[in-house]
């Protein structure tokens, strides 16, 4: 079954806090939901489906659910790390094409910056099997995703200047954003004598860590049709996720190799088509190895790609994450999955902020990696429409 | 600590594995079915599902695939996924190695250290 125009994103909102000191996570979750129901102009009554990850308080989406007063005859809780909320688009624009639900809420909240989850942890409730063969020798997210770097160095001639350009290309962005953490431009320079932080990855090769959250509302064709906003519908999209294959490690590509196929074969878009992309950019690699994965470019040869100012909004070919994405903006609960759909739909409507606003942006893209890029990790790809 | 050496003993299928590290052995898991060595190892074989896997004495040889060093840790160590001539690439700690000099197609050496109360399996220069 395709989803290919059988859902539409109509509601979108970002919680503008950063520090959310003595404001509970289900709290956030709350606020989020009105947000983006107040954006798509829809109420707490309308919604029929509901879409959760990890980073929800209690079991699956039942605590929330309660809480928010929601009514609901359909739940999904799927959970890929960061990437979920991509993940969650797809499978509400599947579950209302089924007819299991007509308006699908999707929130994310997560306050890793003033207390409750580690920085950079993902709470895990048992221990996993693969632990006792990995936590000895302290895998974190840093130097997992540095190994990354590390065998992209090696194999391709990758450089940490050419990496550098993907955080310069970022806080180009985010001098715009009002709500950005970090909205001082940075240069090259900058970036590569910052402090190493794990062989090869410097600082300000990795993202920020706040706190915040979000929310999206995905609805049917009939619910988007009377409704007042710009109209984003979506086109295809893709999920996919790999791991340690039993020792057969290979750190050159992620899953949204196959993620992005799928999304693309889908949507019946080439990549060219792409007018802006929100790529998922918890450290400057991932931007990167995604860029290759989804095909924006050929395998080995993202360094060149994002080099010179490429990813920069009105200078290079493609544009990404305008908000100053996970490097420099917002990175709420360690999970950027949901503010790359936010950012893509804001481009799509014509409401990101006219410095960084894509011209004619009709088709866009969203794609992200949760988990450990380097370990285990689901990929997601989706791509949107203005109609 | 206590409760991850319970979780450990208290799978029977990872018996053998413990009492070959406490020897100083790396046991690795091989198929007979499918002939294939994984490595974290299962009971089932994640290649094809068999059930009829036997334990394999790692030869101790390795090659650094990739690496990197926690610069922000108290004491900066070293993390690195080293292959086995067997097969599998496995997550390992570097030691007993200059933090500066660690490169990619590096020849290490099986060694074990005792790291949460359980004997490690971890790797150095050859």
């Amino acid at each position: 079954m395709s989803i290919k125009g059988k859902a539409y994103i109509a509601g979108v909102y970002e919680h503008p806090t950063r520090k959310a000191v003595g404001i509970p996570i289900a709290q956030i979750h709350a606020e989020v939901a009105k947000g983006a129901l107040e954006d798509a102009g829809l109420s707490l009554r309308d919604v029929d489906g509901y879409f959760c990850a990890g980073d929800a308080p209690g079991l699956g989406g039942l605590s929330l659910a309660d809480y928010l007063g929601l009514d609901v005859r359909h739940v999904d809780s799927t959970e890929t790390g960061g990437s979920s909320y991509i993940v969650h688009v797809n499978h509400a624009a599947q579950a209302i094409a089924a007819g299991k639900c007509k308006v699908a809420l999707i929130t994310l909240a997560g306050k890793p910056r003033s207390g409750g989850a580690q920085p950079g942890r993902a709470p895990m409730s048992t221990r996993p099997p693969d632990a006792p063969f990995e936590s000895p020798f302290h895998p974190s997210v840093l130097n997992v995703y540095a190994m990354c770097a590390q065998r992209h160095m090696y194999e391709y001639g990758t450089t940490s200047e050419q990496l550098a350009w993907i955080k310069v290309a970022a806080s180009e962005h985010a001098q715009h954003n009002p709500h950005a953490m970090l909205r001082k431009v940075v240069s090259v320079e900058d970036v590569v004598t910052s402090p190493l932080v794990a062989d090869p990855l410097h600082r300000l090769d990795c993202c920020i860590i706040s706190d915040g959250g979000g929310a999206l509302v995905v609805v049917a064709p009939e619910i988007a049709a009377q409704l007042k906003r710009p109209k984003v519908r979506i086109l295809g999209a893709g999920e996919a996720i790999k791991h340690m294959r039993g020792g057969e490690v290979d750190l050159t590509y992620s899953a949204g190799i196959w993620s992005a196929a799928k999304a693309f074969e889908e949507a019946s878009v080439d990549r060219q088509d792409i007018k802006y992309a929100s790529l998922y950019d918890s450290f400057t690699i991932t931007v990167l190895m995604q860029i290759e994965d989804i095909g924006f470019c050929e395998k080995g040869r993202g360094g060149a790609f994002v080099a010179e100012g490429n990813l920069i909004s009105g200078v290079g070919k493609l544009p990404f994450n305008t908000d100053g994405g996970g490097l420099c903006n917002n990175h709420p609960g360690n999970r950027g999955g949901m503010t790359k759909v936010i950012e893509a739909v804001r481009q799509l409507r014509g409401e990101a902020h006219p410095a960084v606003q894509v011209k004619n942006c009709d088709i866009a893209l969203a794609h992200g990696t949760g988990g450990l890029l380097g370990t285990r990790h689901g990929s997601a790809t989706l791509i949107m429409e203005r109609t | 600590m206590a409760e991850q050496s319970e979780s450990t003993s208290a799978d029977v299928a990872l018996e053998p594995y413990w009492a070959a590290a406490r020897e100083g052995k790396l046991f690795l898991k091989h198929c007979r079915d499918c002939g294939k060595t994984h490595y974290y190892p299962r009971p089932i074989c994640p290649f094809c599902m068999s059930e009829n896997t036997k334990w394999l004495t790692a030869s101790g040889a390795g090659m650094i695939y990739s690496w990197s060093v926690e610069r922000r840790a108290a004491e900066p160590y070293a993390i690195a996924f080293v292959t086995l001539p067997e097969g599998p690439t496995i997550m390992t700690a570097l030691v007993d190695i200059d933090l500066d000099k660690i490169a990619i197609g590096q020849a290490v050496q099986l060694g074990f250290e005792t790291r949460d109360e359980q004997p490690v399996p971890v790797f150095r220069p050859a």
